[in-house]
């Protein structure tokens, strides 16, 4: 008799297990993805912080990793828009005000250009700015600060003051003042680009931001080479009063050594009149040179 | 008088140590704290202060629930086992019953406290690799958190003095989260004018203002917290505790045992 209810019970067990994945799965399907994604259960930050009964640290760390979870994985879908993000992070920052991590990462995943961003420059640079009023002598936040005038809202006197605040706080790097040197003397150079992004790889622990600084680095060259190129291309072009139809052509001509290759070691296409493009322009998306030009 | 408050506190002691629901809630708490290193990871740039965060708050909050739980059965479980009456038969007095009952469970929390805080240093180090003045600055954290539960327990002692279990459970657990929010109370007052901000400051100084007592935040972005402050908070939570415990032995001097 046990034995039968005990077999029974476990077939039911069973085949409950089965269905519940199957509907859970469905479901899942089924459900519009960006409402509960988006949803913001409590909007308030003060609501939030009171609710915390006092342990507001941790409840801090939650949401900032409900930011991270949330930023990522609209990312990985290509998403266009990050509605709830600048929300996020300002119920993290209001419930930690000294957790720095929200604002130097926070200000990078509003600031940066969809899809790899909610490109609001202007929140980024806020957020940043109320992390630097609540922690005044953090010197990285002023180098945040100087990086979002300088790159994203091309302010370089803004820029350059930031860096000049920051290289002035303890603990802070001696190349804040070259920095704010470069921006005063030549901030639209690409080599200036470069020593931000080189200083960014150098320094960083975390993989992602040196991931990020790494691929900004490869698109800075591609944007050397290109019109490099294209400017041999135009002195064939001088020379013989034709286009050339393969790089062989220009080698023969003594112009290049060898086939040129972008960061990615893949060979760059040779297309009519002259233009030079990237074999996987995907690669290099925040490169302007060489990218495929629409039909 | 001297030896009679020490055996009761041992006694005690022993008791609350072979209690089931306080491994349970050791066991999740320190599932908690190892667990806290993987929480990180899904994190950025925070894998440190999560840590702290997250294992000063599971020390606090499951210490807080504890003090609760075994408080609440700290006189009705005599009086339900008749143990009360054979004590009390003694030449123990109620005051000294009180006290002794009181000291046991604070010994057990403190004892629970430290071994959790063991724990949590471990993890600690399996994260940082090292373990410096930063680390340090954490056991004042600690510490305070024992005072929350001297305070605690001291307010479920006065309750399950005179209510049920239940009922002591219910108002202990409303006396923390209403002194959670002591602060807003100060600030309420603060703001109002006549009977009400007189009503609202008396309230403010009558519930435990546990969120002085909560560095937590502070100390995982290794603040240094000062020493007149670690003074001051001790002397509030003695003074706070000896007036709690002094209302048990008065209710408890009072009620009908029989």
């Amino acid at each position: 008799m046990r034995r039968s209810v005990v077999i029974v019970a476990s077939l039911i067990s069973l085949l409950s297990v089965v269905g519940m994945v199957a509907s859970a799965r469905t479901v899942y399907h089924i459900r519009p993805n960006d409402t509960l994604h988006d949803a913001l259960f409590v909007s308030s930050p003060q609501a939030v912080k009171k609710l915390s009964l006092g342990y507001s640290g941790l409840l801090a760390d939650v949401y900032w990793t409900r930011v991270v979870q949330y930023f990522g994985g609209k990312h990985q879908a290509g998403a266009e828009e990050y509605k709830a993000l600048a929300p996020l992070l300002d119920i993290t920052v209001t419930l930690d005000p000294h957790l720095i991590a929200a604002y130097e990462f926070g200000s990078i995943f509003l600031a940066q250009p969809p899809p790899d961003g909610a490109g609001n420059v202007e929140a980024a640079v806020n957020l940043i700015k109320r992390g630097i009023q609540a922690n005044p002598q953090y010197w990285r936040l002023y180098y945040s600060l100087g990086y979002l005038e300088y790159y994203e809202r091309h302010d370089f006197k803004a820029a350059a003051q930031a860096f000049d605040e920051g290289a002035g706080k303890p603990g802070a790097h001696e190349w804040m003042k070259t920095m704010a040197a470069l921006m005063h003397a030549k901030a639209g150079d690409t080599s200036t680009a470069r020593y931000l992004w080189s200083r960014i790889y150098e320094e960083t622990d975390d993989k992602n931001v040196k991931q990020n600084a790494f691929m900004r680095l490869a698109c800075l060259r591609v944007d050397e080479q290109v019109p490099q190129l294209e400017n041999l291309i135009s002195r064939y072009h001088q020379q013989t009063d034709r286009w050339p139809t393969s790089w062989h052509e220009l080698i023969s001509a003594g112009l290049l050594q060898r086939p040129p290759v972008d960061p990615a070691g893949e060979t760059y296409l040779l297309k009519p009149q002259g233009r030079v493009e990237l074999a996987n322009p995907r690669l290099f998306r925040f490169a302007h040179y060489g990218l495929t030009k629409p039909a | 008088m001297s030896g009679r408050i020490p055996a009761i506190a041992f006694s005690t002691f022993r008791e609350a140590v072979r209690d089931r629901v306080l491994y349970n809630l050791i066991f999740f708490a320190s599932l908690l704290v190892a667990s806290a290193p993987i929480f990180g990871q899904i994190s950025v740039g925070v894998e440190r202060i999560f840590l702290i965060n997250l294992g000063l708050t599971a020390i606090s909050l499951f210490g807080i629930v504890i003090a609760i739980f075994i408080g609440i059965g700290l006189v009705s479980k005599e009086i339900d086992k008749k143990t009360l009456y054979t004590v009390l038969s003694r030449p123990v007095r109620r005051w000294e019953f009180i006290t002794g009952k009181y000291l046991g469970l604070a010994g057990t929390l403190v004892v629970n406290a430290l071994l959790m805080t063991l724990g949590f240093y471990a993890a600690l180090l399996f994260l940082t690799h090292h373990l410096g003045r930063a680390e340090a600055n954490i056991l004042i954290a600690v510490y305070f958190i024992i005072l929350q539960f001297l305070i605690i327990t001291a307010i479920t002692l006065l309750f399950s003095s005179f209510s049920t279990p239940i009922e002591s459970a219910i108002y202990a657990l409303a006396m923390f989260i209403v002194g959670s929010f002591a602060e807003d109370l100060r600030g309420f007052a603060a703001m109002a004018h006549g009977p009400q901000a007189w009503l609202a400051r008396i309230a403010s100084y009558v519930v435990p203002n546990l969120s002085i007592l909560n560095v937590i935040t502070r100390v995982s972005h290794d603040e240094i917290i000062p020493a007149s402050l670690i003074g001051l908070n001790t002397l509030y939570a003695l003074f706070y505790v000896a007036i709690v415990v002094s209302g048990a032995v008065v209710i408890f001097e009072f009620r009908n045992l029989k």
